[in-house]
């Protein structure tokens, strides 16, 4: 396959930064679309050009890494994330744009690489159970239901990539608080916190310059581990709950 | 060198105890005078910082990804094992350490062995109080499957995504403590150096990923949780960053490397499609409760697997090893699978390929269970090869997955420099010469949240805290050494990417050094290595600056240890003359072709120390003496 690629090459946080142009050439279908990118890096290597930087690491879909719009959607056409991209659903001879994460709270650092620490810091607002090592109870002590902790799971499979916010037009963090909130607080060990933890991670989104939410499900449409945006619809509960209740009933 | 291991005297299940009672303790007002520095933020750093933090320690981490959650363990998928005895089927402490010393061969060492199985039991119940969502059954009460090795099911997992949920909680854990201002983050940092003054572990020498500057940091105790050396194959199930350099630039400041030949290769991943391929994805072992694994029984039979009558298939594993079945360990799984192939037997379009079918258990048990139960695994293999599992096997083939060598450890977890910790895969302790699945997980946590939090004590109790001063000469002449190092690799200037010189070195350890090993083979990769590595230094291309972002640069970096690494590795393999866990050396085996141990002279931990440019390792060996258990032909018949 020969294939056009446009990409966004910026060389610092500060850097106006454009698009560059590239063609590459045999291309295999069964090459994942990071693999694509390592024949070009590896092309431009030899030529003594700095290669282009973007986050990858498990390649395997689960560490959360990479993060590429590709033709304009987040981690491109097909379901999963950039590394689990395959090229054989390119056309020959397309042409294929690449760009970063778009989003205030996501600033670009370097080419394709963008800084997600807020999703750290939205997390270290009370994204856990308040719990030391030591003197935990028996873990089969307190049964947790089949239904919940399954929907629990279903919460705590976000891998942290933020395709969600770079994909809603507001670029919102909902469907990840969300799902954090949503995880816990399903669990009878995140229960006891519940209330402040849905307050005080909003208020850190917030903070950290996320929109809001208007109900356009675009993050769920890209999110790789399909979380559904009824988590959003719970958290919205758990948030107005804790708000006009601060004290349970 | 004379090594102590610092085991404990008495009764094997009273060490753990007598230990802690033995061992010092810090005033609680005086603990936060104390910093440590936590290299690598997986199971094992990430648990290990988070519990010393919360004890009022003052803690940095470090790691080269963007956050702390993408460590690697967030890949392992299985599950964990711990000696909890849910299933009434016979579990039992006693039992999983008797199972783990077997799995690695008698090649562990026996006190070790036993605390990880005391403290499996304790994981479980701190991860369920962190909130990990384990898979529970219809009374609520915790799931268990089973695993390679073992004749219970002790495995606790979360579908198919056991590490990540436990990585998750043990972030969650170092997230309270960060806002809690106990622990500082620093993620895209990457250790370069360790400092060494006056014979004790001080501080690291890091570059900034962002920036590309080169800072120190100074700790009264410094702790390697930095991961295994898998990708030094190039090609594995290790993630693109995973790198040799933080325990090798240790090792080259005097701390011994352990049985580095002893890596794991696990028998079932996706098979090699490709040149172009740069990595290759595992499919998680628990596969195995209901997979069944078989090739054609006519080599060279080419005929799709539906077509493939029951009478002509060899379902190999159940016929070899009828007690375990598809359940054997890894080591004896994936020989079995490289025998298979090398008669001509293997399927797929390279011949390196077995099959994992699923049909009788869907028809036993229906889609839908099976999708439950491993339905993110079965979407990934189809993603990957475009096939549909459900509909026709899955095709598997060995891969590097996980090293059992590291760092050499006493007891207490502790190298042979004072004040440097190492836990979980970076270190060598528990897995003897092969890993049994679910286990890396469980040492992971044991080490970070319930053994190094004490010994780690015991050693500050003997420091004055504060006293290492990044302004020392050791610190200075440590950077200068890391700003050349990175200078010179700019400097080269030639023709070809990092990553060519890295598939190379990887094709080259595959052969020689993968899964059979033989004298021959092994001298051969120790001359062919030190060539590679020249013309690396004369033709490695790193264009860039070192300031700001450069991944060529931290890649060639990676690589250049790797290059002196591997023949570390080598040597290690070609002195061990015998065939052991996951050492296979085709000159020992027996009639069945089974790996042939050789007790009476190989019963020792081999523990390198580097002896400086162009010398040989020297060589130094600290022997096992198995007290408790009586090694044996290893059967899983």
């Amino acid at each position: 396959m020969k294939l056009h690629l446009k990409i966004w090459r910026q060389k610092g946080p500060t850097d106006q930064g454009q698009f560059e142009n590239h063609t590459i050439d045999g291309i295999i279908p069964d090459m994942s679309f990071l693999e694509m990118m390592d024949v070009l890096n590896v092309k431009l290597a030899s030529e003594g050009k700095q290669t282009i930087a973007f986050d990858h690491d498990c390649r395997e879909g689960i560490c959360g890494s990479c993060s590429m719009m590709i033709n304009g959607r987040a981690h491109g056409p097909t379901r999963g994330t950039t590394c689990q991209t395959y090229m054989r659903n390119f056309r020959d001879g397309q042409t294929i744009v690449i760009e970063p994460w778009r989003a205030m709270a996501f600033p670009v650092m370097c080419d394709l690489v963008v800084d997600r620490s807020s999703f750290d810091r939205i997390q270290q607002a009370g994204g856990y159970v308040s719990v030391n090592v030591g003197g935990a109870p028996d873990g089969n002590s307190v049964p947790v239901s089949k239904v919940n902790a399954d929907l629990a799971m279903d919460a705590a499979q976000c891998i942290g990539c933020g395709a969600c916010v770079a994909a809603c037009k507001n670029a919102s963090a909902m469907l990840f608080v969300a799902a954090k909130v949503g995880h816990l607080g399903l669990l009878p060990q995140g229960e006891a916190e519940a209330r402040d933890r849905v307050k005080k991670m909003v208020s850190r989104m917030d903070a950290e310059g996320f929109g809001n939410c208007t109900n356009h499900y675009e993050c769920e449409a890209v999110c790789p581990k399909e979380i559904s945006a009824d988590f959003i619809s719970k958290m919205n509960r758990d948030y107005l709950g804790a708000t006009v209740f601060p004290k349970p009933m | 060198m004379k090594l102590d291991p610092r085991v404990p005297a008495g009764p094997l299940a009273e060490k753990w105890d007598r230990c802690k009672m033995e061992m010092k303790l810090v005033n609680p007002a005086n603990k936060r005078k104390y910093h440590v520095i936590v290299v690598g933020t997986g199971l094992a750093g990430g648990a290990c910082a988070a519990s010393l933090a919360e004890l009022g320690y003052q803690v940095s981490t470090f790691c080269y990804q963007d956050s702390p959650r993408r460590a690697h363990s967030i890949a392992a998928q299985g599950g964990i094992n711990a000696a909890k005895n849910y299933r009434n089927d016979g579990d039992s402490v006693e039992r999983l350490f008797l199972d783990t010393i077997k799995g690695g061969d008698y090649r562990a060492r026996e006190s070790n062995v036993y605390r990880l199985a005391q403290n499996s039991v304790n994981i479980i119940d701190q991860c369920v109080a962190q909130g990990v969502p384990f898979a529970r059954e219809y009374g609520g009460q915790l799931d268990n499957r089973s695993f390679g090795g073992a004749q219970v099911s002790r495995t606790f997992y979360c579908r198919g995504q056991t590490g990540q949920q436990l990585l998750l909680g043990a972030y969650s854990s170092l997230n309270r403590q960060i806002e809690q201002g106990n622990v500082k983050s620093h993620p895209r940092h990457e250790m370069m150096d360790l400092v060494v003054v006056d014979g004790k572990a001080k501080g690291i020498i890091v570059r900034d990923s962002v920036t590309g500057q080169i800072e120190r940091h100074s700790a009264d105790a410094v702790v390697l949780a930095s991961g295994g050396y898998g990708t030094v194959y190039f090609l594995s199930t290790n993630a693109m960053g995973c790198n040799v350099s933080a325990t090798f630039r240790a090792y080259k400041r005097g701390a011994l490397f352990a049985n580095p030949c002893y890596t794991q290769i696990h028998p079932t991943c996706i098979p090699v499609n490709g040149d172009y391929q740069s990595k290759l994805t595992l499919m998680s072992e628990s596969l195995r409760n209901d997979g069944r694994i078989w090739v054609p029984q006519k080599p060279g039979d080419n005929r799709p697997p539906a077509s493939i009558p029951e009478s002509e298939r060899d379902y190999y594993l159940e016929r070899k090893y009828p007690s375990y079945g598809n359940l054997a360990p890894r080591d004896i799984s994936s020989r079995a699978a490289k025998e298979a192939c090398d008669q001509g037997k293997g399927v797929g379009q390279t011949g390196r390929g077995v099959y994992l079918d699923f049909a009788d258990a869907i028809g036993r048990l229906g889609q839908k269970t099976i999708a439950e139960r491993y339905g993110n695994l079965f979407d990934m293999y189809a993603h990957i090869t475009g096939e549909n599992p459900y509909q026709s096997p899955m095709r598997i083939y060995p891969a590097v997955h996980y090293v059992m060598g590291g760092l050499w450890v006493d007891y207490r977890l502790m190298s042979n420099i004072p004040g440097l910790f190492v836990l979980g895969e970076a270190n060598f302790s528990d897995h003897g010469a092969n890993r049994l699945g679910a286990s890396a997980l469980m040492q992971g946590l044991a080490d970070g949240y319930f053994t190094a939090p004490y010994t780690i004590t015991d050693y500050l109790a003997g420091v004055k805290p504060g006293s290492s001063d990044v302004k020392a000469t050791e610190f200075a002449q440590a950077e200068s050494d890391v700003s050349q190092r990175l200078k010179k690799l700019q400097d080269v200037k030639g023709k070809h990417s990092s990553q060519a010189f890295h598939r190379e070195l990887g094709k080259l350890v595959w052969e020689y050094c993968g899964m059979a090993r033989t004298k021959e083979g092994l001298t051969k990769a120790l001359g062919l290595i030190p060539e590679l590595r020249e013309r690396f230094w004369k033709e490695v291309s790193v264009p860039g600056s070192g300031a700001g972002m450069n991944q060529g640069l931290e890649n060639a970096a990676r690589v250049a240890d790797f290059l002196e690494f591997a023949e570390v590795m080598c040597t290690d393999a070609i002195t061990r003359e015998e065939s052991c866990g996951a050492h296979f050396r085709e000159e020992y085996q027996t009639e069945e072709g089974e790996a042939q141990r050789n007790d009476a002279e190989y019963s020792f931990v081999s523990a390198w120390e580097y002896a400086g440019e162009g010398k040989a390792p020297i060589w130094n060996k600290e022997p096992l003496n198995p007290e408790f258990v009586k090694p044996s032909v290893r059967s899983y018949k």
